[in-house]
């Protein structure tokens, strides 16, 4: 693994008012891993995002991007940089068709410089290239879905057109807000592969998730958040053997029942 | 019959589903079906002053075009880049000031003014909004309402620009057949530049903004630079609505800022239907004659005008184009469940 850390996460904090949601989280996300985040409801997870993607402000420290310090720059600035994200609550733009939905992130600056994911550096047809990623992603390109309405799709569909919003900027690190919840088990065991394909592109992927047993099969490295502050980090096996994470987040013994055996 | 058992369907013409493609091209029956609403519109558009009997008449039809204009400017704002603006009389004012400052201080014809404010006009405006853009909602509603009371109260106050007599002596058009037709086509041109518009890659960006910034901003874009330019463009149309306002009348006064510029156009895109575009200069075309023809009825006036605007509510909620374009490329059958 490349010992020179993509982003540097350095003591961020964020207070609402007199509640902590962060106190002083610090982690390193190394490029082409997959890094899980998880922690109890309220923990600070999606309030990380935020702060890293700079979606809301921080109360204090550093977020370095390729060693350059992105704390202050507004959210279109990072997007731009390469951080992509998605959004817990999914946000498709409704009242356009699915690949419409993906001609909008095509028209910004950094997809025109980029070419857009798999793009080689030139943008062609937005229309076309959009529906080309929505077929790497999942949507069958011969049938209506990539026309339909985003009003008219099903959640899977739309957590993979959130994915989708991001690879159109060929993102080099992309935020994953809990892109497994609400999703069937068999549409969270074909979204699977399609991570592991996302880290064979050298895409760098951080995933929120409470859906462990997935989360474990995928992640080379998790980190634990517990009452906006970071409780530990390691594999999937650490976590799992560690007392103190078993009753923060699981609250009783049982953790291989809610996990399942990852091995197997 | 009870309702349980039969409901009722409505299905695409096929017409409309075979002129959605490029088979269109390929015959002149889907051709007539794709132009002819619009031609029908644009040539009775251009015949319009042709056909009225009198000056009076012919008068309305300009007036008629501005409102227009203002119209599909809340319209764009409200329903592509999802800025509900009150401020349609700050653009009004701005615009007509500007052409008759123009006009009387530096002798430049309409003709020159006219673009002169609609570009300046335009870009003044959208100065001024830019430190309220990132309100949404109903706030900027209410902020943008302000700026038309306060430029009114500013002009009144410092007895600026002519005070509340207003700047006289402004050059009217050549003639009322350039008069007319300069309206008519400015209208049509920007009507149909704006359907053009939110259907092109830029277009699809405004709406987004609209649906969800959340995910403009996620996606690099910067959401206020995207909104300074649809209030531009918007600003625009009231800026040229005004200058040509002031050459039709002559003069310039604060009533320019009066709020019947901010309210009748959003009263005509209810009635027009909203996020279509045309239904707005339709509601126009349907408001301000019924506003003429009530005159006769002095005070009584507004009352029957707010009995038919309530009734175009009631039972026309989705706007005379909404219902227009579904009978047109829908049919309906009721169908047993």
């Amino acid at each position: 693994m490349n010992p020179e850390p993509i982003l540097k996460v350095r003591d961020v904090s964020k207070a609402f008012g007199g509640i902590m949601a962060l106190s002083r989280v610090s982690f390193d996300v190394f490029k082409g891993e997959v890094l899980g985040i998880i922690g109890p409801n309220g923990s600070g997870k999606t309030t990380l995002v935020n702060c890293i993607t700079g979606f809301i402000k921080k109360s204090s420290g550093q977020v370095l991007f390729h060693g350059k310090d992105i704390s202050r720059r507004p959210a279109h600035r990072i997007a731009d940089m390469g951080v992509a994200r998605t959004f817990q609550v999914m946000r498709p733009y409704y009242s356009l068709p699915a690949y419409k939905n993906l001609v909008i992130p095509l028209f910004s600056p950094r997809a025109k410089r980029t070419g857009g994911w798999r793009g080689g550096g030139k943008l062609g047809d937005r229309n076309t290239v959009g529906i080309d990623i929505l077929e790497e992603i999942g949507f069958e390109r011969d049938s209506f879905v990539p026309y339909k309405m985003a009003s008219n799709l099903p959640t899977g569909y739309l957590k993979r057109l959130e994915l989708a919003r991001c690879l159109a900027l060929n993102p080099e690190v992309i935020f994953c807000d809990e892109i497994f919840s609400g999703l069937s088990m068999s549409e969270i065991s074909s979204m699977v592969p399609l991570i592991e394909r996302l880290q064979m592109d050298g895409i760098t992927l951080v995933m929120i998730e409470h859906r462990l047993r997935e989360l474990f099969r995928v992640a080379d490295r998790v980190m634990v958040l517990n009452f906006g502050e970071k409780l530990m980090e390691g594999s999937a096996e650490e976590i799992m053997a560690n007392e103190e994470v078993k009753r923060a987040y699981f609250g009783s013994e049982n953790i291989e029942e809610l996990v399942g055996n990852v091995s197997g | 019959m009870d309702a349980g058992e039969r409901r009722k369907e409505r299905i695409d013409r096929g017409i409309k589903v075979r002129s959605d493609s490029l088979y269109a091209l390929m015959s002149w029956r889907e051709l007539a079906y794709l132009s002819v609403p619009r031609l029908v519109f644009i040539v009775g558009m251009l015949l319009l002053p042709l056909i009225l009997p009198d000056m009076y008449w012919q008068r309305v039809v300009s007036i008629v075009c501005i409102y227009a204009l203002l119209a599909l400017s809340f319209d764009f704002l409200a329903h592509f880049a999802g800025l509900v603006s009150l401020g349609g009389a700050f653009f009004v004012g701005t615009g007509g000031y500007l052409a008759a400052v123009l006009n009387t201080s530096f002798g430049l014809p309409p003709l020159v003014t006219i673009p002169l404010a609609t570009l300046f006009g335009a870009a003044i405006c959208t100065l001024l909004l830019l430190p309220c853009l990132p309100l949404k909602g109903v706030y900027f509603a209410i902020v943008s309402l302000m700026y038309p009371l306060f430029s009114m109260r500013l002009i009144e106050a410092l007895d600026i620009l002519g005070g509340t007599d207003g700047i006289i002596g402004i050059d009217s058009f050549p003639n009322p057949w350039i008069e007319q037709y300069t309206v008519i086509g400015v209208m049509l041109f920007f009507l149909f530049a704006a359907r053009r518009l939110v259907n092109m890659d830029i277009g699809l960006v405004f709406r987004g903004i609209k649906d969800n910034d959340q995910a403009i901003r996620a996606s690099g874009m910067n959401i206020t630079h995207y909104k300074a330019m649809a209030v531009f463009i918007a600003s625009a149309m009231g800026a040229m609505g005004g200058a040509c306002l002031v050459h039709i009348y002559m003069w310039s006064g604060i009533s320019q800022f009066a709020l019947d510029f901010s309210i009748l156009p959003i009263a005509a895109t209810v009635i027009g239907g909203g996020g279509t575009l045309v239904g707005p200069v339709l509601g126009c075309l349907i408001l301000v004659p019924i506003s003429e023809l009530l005159r006769d009825f002095g005070t009584l006036r507004i009352v029957f005008y707010s009995l038919i605007l309530v009734g175009f509510i009631v039972f026309r909620s989705e706007g005379i184009m909404v219902y227009g374009q579904r009978k047109y490329h829908q049919f309906e059958r009721w169908t047993r469940i």
